[in-house]
């Protein structure tokens, strides 16, 4: 492995710097951190968790359908695992995972030494957290969520489902969907407000800006999901009739508020996925990413466009031809800016000198398999054949193409490709490439036959089928496939596992890659960077050697600028487009505010599950008191220029 | 879906191959690109300098697919428009989605009501109103016509016409709970005589008497137990709308939403333990002795 | 590529000349974002579910009346102009000002929230009886919590001031206040026509 060496930045005590910005150790420093890249891996490896979890669902899910008429699994049982399997994977893995490689990289990557809310950010992952074993509590008190995931009403009202199951979901979304905000709004300013001096907004790279393109799309679609599931529970525990019918309220208002979000939310998952993408093929085939404006601008026209579909998940419910033809075109045209990011791709591999490792793999793995997804995906634009095969496995195999494919591939790729930053040890190649290719070949088999089976009529979230349909043959490949890509998946954990031991010293720069989190070491010290490097170049690695770093100057604006700044555990706030130093932000202590209003905030959601006004209000009360203690103490971090000296 | 016995399913057919050579065109040139690209970029020298590629990504990106999607657009608005025109002399028929079966009566007719099986003259149109009172579904018949979803509230219309006679199977695409896999039905197409006798002696009549004295004693039972309840039986005392109508019974081919074939033999077993066949449905189970069993099912299979 | 790498242009590290807003502020302006979404979609639910009905407002619920709300809704816009001057004033350093312009805030918004308790307990409707009900209380009370947790930062803001935590260049956390001040008085210039001055349009 060739290693890059960079020169190291200006001398500095390190010992000491490193003492200054250590946690506490054991459970106290866990709790308290506010290191973004603690709690980014935080986020990733619960995330997996997660994800293992939802995939063994699946595969029990297979086992029940892998023959007609099975018994494997009951119909009630069949259905709390589709509908937990769904809620994991796109509220408990997909989304938070991104963000989890947000929160590690962009400080990183932007060469600053936190987030801009580091306490908020550990706030943020508390609730996900928290919000996380919440609805798996369900599992405990056996009342599974069991509505499916996008819980349609009045299938989930009061009066079809009186159970708690619904209440653990929709609750826990409204908790869950906090932890997006919060996290969103964060890296929104952070990106806007601490990139180092030079990487003005052209010079970001792709994954920033995707996961800038990610918050905002969060910021305005969030409050929808917020809505549909806490109106639904305001109908659930207090007796509103938002959409009971009955009572002048309607049922398709919950649909629109739900896709509102949900297909912002397909994008808010695929725009991130696709920055890793646009990070990794450069990387590995030497060569700057083509069309570097191109693909930047159509991850916002994605962000923008993608507002204007929603619809489209609700071409059956009979809304008037012209709505729906607007929509359907809509969603057509949103294939145009996946189109644009796909030929900067091609370009980039065709003039570069491509080198497969397993991150590029997964890479062009993506790419197969996203090809088929947005293919597919244009067909159920078209009015007429989504009246066919919507709701039917053929719209099962698509949207796996599309959020398993397009999604999971590319946060693979970016395992393999980021770990050895973030661990220090490099995964084993040959399990990685091995894993790939379990992967990539069980995949096909378990989702392509589902477009079949789509055809044949089979409609989605059945728990069986009876034996004369000629559903049986396809359906059993299927099941196979699915523990094959199962089995990949595990290689990859084992790999992991292994690599955390045996695996070789990473080095701070292993690709030969061009972004600044490829400047220190891997692991990086918590501080990031002792002092902050220049930027002159979109590809500063490649284009700027050695690599400069700067000096603290004699203004107060520019003390944070050099080690200086990180002995007094500051990190500089520059302006928003020119980059240029406007003052210092205080990086906070540990602290355990964060995680106390987090529980305090867990403890309300657990009061309106179980209509416990004593624990509803003492959790508000834990909240408020937390909330107001941080308020108080913020003031010195509030405003550069508002530190007492010294 | 691609073995199609209607006009309506016949447009979608049309349209998905039309779309699939597309696909497969888009897709082999693309794919084929990617491949190039990694195996060509693996033997040619490096260079990192920011490339000018612009024109490749804004044709391949751009121009190319607005192309695709442009026949795509037009393809749509023109199959849409013709999808969902009405015709003069439709039948009607009003489908309600209930929790786990398909209430489904002829307005024109009487309002003569059945369940789960639905007739229709084959080479006429048929306006399918589809509602629901409880919880959302979707009503799919897939060899004849797209989804349309039942939805509590308001009145979907779904046209759809039969070139061929026969059966064809349909279920419900909505999930609606816990049996939503057993919501099944089935839409019988025949021909026009066939059909208008079928729902002249069915809206016309007061309602069937047993042909013999088990079917009788059957009639007894059925009014005595917790049947009539639920269930209608027109011309008796049962006059209840919670489950399906079962005034001709015995002359449909399923039962429980096309879960079991209509024999004596599966209908004793419903009748008796409905819980094990389609688990959590709403039907409680009716402890009968084996006489009294065998009475009901004479009865019920008797009605046709 | 050796040598052909970029330079750093000089001055990158100079200080910006511009005023600039602390991060906190960028954050409150974010956070609004999506406040503001929260709000448009509940306003876009209410006139779908009006469109969706054949009266308005259901179930023969009166119109809301204005006699009330229409001064009071102009005392809360008011709120923001002592905001206004209470923040020229700090940004010169005038802690006074501050104070007392917070303070003037503070009694109109809370006159304000006065009048909406007042008239939930006027309304003849509970948000039970229909969706009309249901998303007029849920609208208005979620705007009157809102004024009612700006109430409470007003308080915090005031009690700083007079701890002596602000002067010319560290007022942050007012700052940020301010801003959200003012973005819970637009939000009722929206909610105001939409749920008040709407209905009287027929």
């Amino acid at each position: 492995m060739a290693v890059t060496e960079h020169p190291a930045p200006p001398p500095v005590e390190e010992p000491e710097l490193l003492e200054l910005w250590e946690d506490a150790p054991g459970l106290p420093g866990f709790l308290s951190t506010v290191d973004h890249k603690r709690i980014g891996l935080r986020y990733i490896y619960t995330c997996f968790f997660f994800f293992f979890a939802a995939g063994l669902m699946a595969l029990v899910m297979r086992g029940q359908l892998a023959r007609p008429n099975s018994t494997v699994l009951g119909p009630q049982v069949y259905n709390e695992l589709f509908t937990m399997h769904g809620v994991t994977m796109i509220f408990l893995f997909n989304t938070p995972v991104l963000a989890g490689f947000g929160n590690y990289l962009i400080p990183l990557q932007l060469g600053t030494r936190d987030m801009a809310f580091p306490r908020l950010n550990a706030f943020s992952y508390w609730i996900f957290l928290l919000g996380g074993i919440f609805m798996y509590s369900s599992f405990l008190v056996g009342k599974v969520p069991d509505g499916g995931w996008f819980g349609y009403t009045p299938l989930v009202s009061r009066t079809f489902s009186p159970g708690l199951n619904i209440d653990f979901w929709g609750l826990g979304i409204v908790f869950t969907g906090l932890s997006t905000t919060v996290g969103s709004i964060n890296f929104i300013v952070t990106i806007f407000k601490l990139r180092a001096p030079g990487m003005t907004l052209n010079r970001m790279p792709i994954f920033v800006w995707s996961m800038l393109v990610f918050s905002f799309m969060a910021i305005f679609a969030v409050p929808a999901v917020t809505l549909a599931t806490g109106l639904n529970e305001l109908d659930r525990l207090f007796g509103t009739s938002f959409f009971l019918p009955a009572l002048g309220g309607s049922v398709l208002l919950y649909q629109h508020l739900f896709w509102f979000w949900g297909h912002p939310e397909v994008y808010i998952l695929f725009v991130p996925a696709t920055g890793m993408i646009s990070q990794i093929i450069p990387t590995f085939s030497h060569r700057a990413l083509s069309g570097y404006l191109w693909v930047a601008g159509a991850l916002v026209t994605v962000g923008f466009i993608s507002f204007g579909v929603w619809v489209h998940h609700m071409f059956a419910t009979g809304l008037p031809p012209v709505a729906m033809a607007f929509f359907s075109g809509a969603s057509l045209i949103i294939t145009i800016p996946s189109g644009v990011q796909f030929f900067a791709w091609i370009a980039t591999m065709w003039k570069g000198t491509v080198k497969l490792t397993t991150a590029m793999l997964f890479a062009i793995g993506f790419l197969l398999i996203f090809l088929l997804g947005g293919i597919t995906g244009v067909m159920v634009a078209v009015l007429p054949f989504d009246w066919q095969v919507t709701d039917s496995y053929f719209v099962v195999a698509h949207f796996h193409y599309v959020l398993n494919g397009a999604v999971v591939f590319p946060i693979f790729g970016a395992i393999y490709y980021w770990m050895p930053k973030m661990t220090g040890r490099m995964l084993s190649e040959r399990l990685g490439k091995l894993s790939f290719w379990v992967m990539f070949v069980g995949f096909n088999i378990t989702f392509f036959p589902m477009h079949i089976l789509g055809f044949l009529g089979m409609p989605r979230r059945i728990y069986t089928y009876d034996n004369g349909l000629g559903w049986g043959g396809l359906n059993a490949m299927v099941s196979i496939g699915s523990a094959i890509f199962g089995l990949g998946t595990a290689i990859t954990l084992f790999n992991w596992a292994w690599s955390r031991r045996r695996g070789a010293a990473a080095g701070a720069d292993p690709w030969d890659a061009d972004s600044l989190e490829w400047a220190t070491s891997s692991p990086p010290p918590h501080y990031n960077f002792a002092a902050i490097p220049l930027v002159a170049s979109r590809h500063p690695l490649w284009d700027q050697r050695p690599l400069p770093y700067a000096e603290s100057g004699e203004e107060p604006e520019t003390g944070g600028l050099g080690p200086g700044g990180a002995v007094k555990r500051e990190t500089p706030v520059t302006s928003g487009i020119d980059t240029r130093p406007e003052g210092n932000l205080e990086i906070p202590h540990e602290t355990y505010l964060p995680f106390i209003v987090a529980v305090g905030l867990a403890a309300m959601f657990v009061g309106l599950l179980i209509k416990g006004a004593v624990v509803g209000v003492a959790g508000i009360g834990l909240a408020v008191v937390g909330a107001v203690w941080w308020a108080w103490r913020t003031e010195e971090d509030l405003a550069p220029s508002e530190r007492t000296p010294g | 879906m691609l073995n199609t016995h209607g006009p309506e399913a016949r447009t979608v057919s049309g349209v998905w191959w039309l779309m699939f050579a597309l696909a497969a065109a888009v897709y082999v040139v693309v794919a084929g690109f990617i491949v190039i690209a990694v195996l060509r970029g693996r033997r040619t020298g490096r260079s990192k300098k920011e490339p000018k590629d612009d024109t490749f990504v804004w044709l391949g990106g751009i121009v190319a697919p607005v192309i695709i999607l442009g026949v795509l657009a037009v393809v749509t608005v023109n199959t849409t428009q013709a999808l969902r025109a009405a015709q003069d002399g439709e039948l009607r028929i009003a489908v309600v989605g209930k929790r786990w079966w398909w209430d489904v009566s002829y307005p024109d007719a009487g309002g003569f009501r059945t369940a789960n099986e639905i007739h229709i003259p084959v080479g006429r149109q048929v306006d399918l109103e589809l509602t629901s009172d409880n919880v959302i579904h979707s009503f799919w018949v897939p060899q004849l016509a797209g989804k349309v979803d039942t939805i509590p509230g308001q009145v979907n219309h779904l046209r759809l016409t039969a070139t061929e006679p026969g059966t064809y199977r349909g279920q419900c695409a909505e999930y609606c709970g816990i049996q939503h896999a057993h919501m099944g039905m089935v839409v019988v197409a025949e021909a026009p005589v066939d059909f208008d006798r079928w729902l002249t002696r069915r809206s016309t009549g007061a309602g069937l008497t047993p042909t013999s004295d088990l079917a009788a004693r059957g009639e007894v039972v059925f009014l005595r137990e917790t049947c009539a309840g639920c269930h209608t039986v027109r011309g008796t005392q049962a006059d209840a709308q919670i489950g399906p109508d079962l005034s001709y019974f015995g002359s449909r081919e399923s039962i429980a939403s096309n879960t079991l074939a209509n024999t004596p033999a599966s209908l004793a077993r419903w009748i008796t333990e409905p819980q094990s066949v389609k688990p959590g449905n709403l039907m409680p189970p009716t402890t009968l002795s084996p006489e009294d069993r065998a009475a009901v099912v004479a009865y019920l299979e008797g009605l046709k | 590529m050796t040598a052909a790498g970029a330079t750093v242009s000089t001055g990158i590290t100079r200080p910006s000349t511009r005023r600039s807003y602390p991060t906190a502020w960028w954050g409150m302006a974010v956070l609004i974002m999506t406040e503001a979404m929260v709000f448009a979609i509940l306003l876009a639910a209410y006139f779908f579910l009006r469109a969706a009905s054949k009266e308005w407002p259901l179930g023969g619920i009166e119109v809301p009346k204005l006699k009330l709300a229409v001064p009071f809704s102009f005392v809360l816009w008011g709120s923001s102009i002592p905001i206004f001057w209470a923040e020229a004033g700090i940004r010169k350093g005038n802690v006074a000002r501050l104070k007392a312009g917070v303070l003037l805030s503070f009694l109109m918004g809370a006159a304000f929230l006065a009048y909406t308790l007042y008239d939930f307990d006027e309304l003849h409707f509970g948000w039970r009886d229909n969706a009309y009900g249901s998303i007029y209380y849920t609208i208005v009370g979620l705007h009157a919590l809102h004024v009612f947790v700006g109430l409470a930062v007003n308080v915090v803001v005031q009690l700083k001031a007079w701890l002596g935590r602000y002067d010319r260049g560290r007022y942050a956390s007012a700052e940020v206040f301010f801003l959200y001040w003012h973005f819970v008085d637009v939000v009722w210039l929206a909610v105001f026509p939409a749920l008040f001055l709407s209905s009287h349009l027929r």
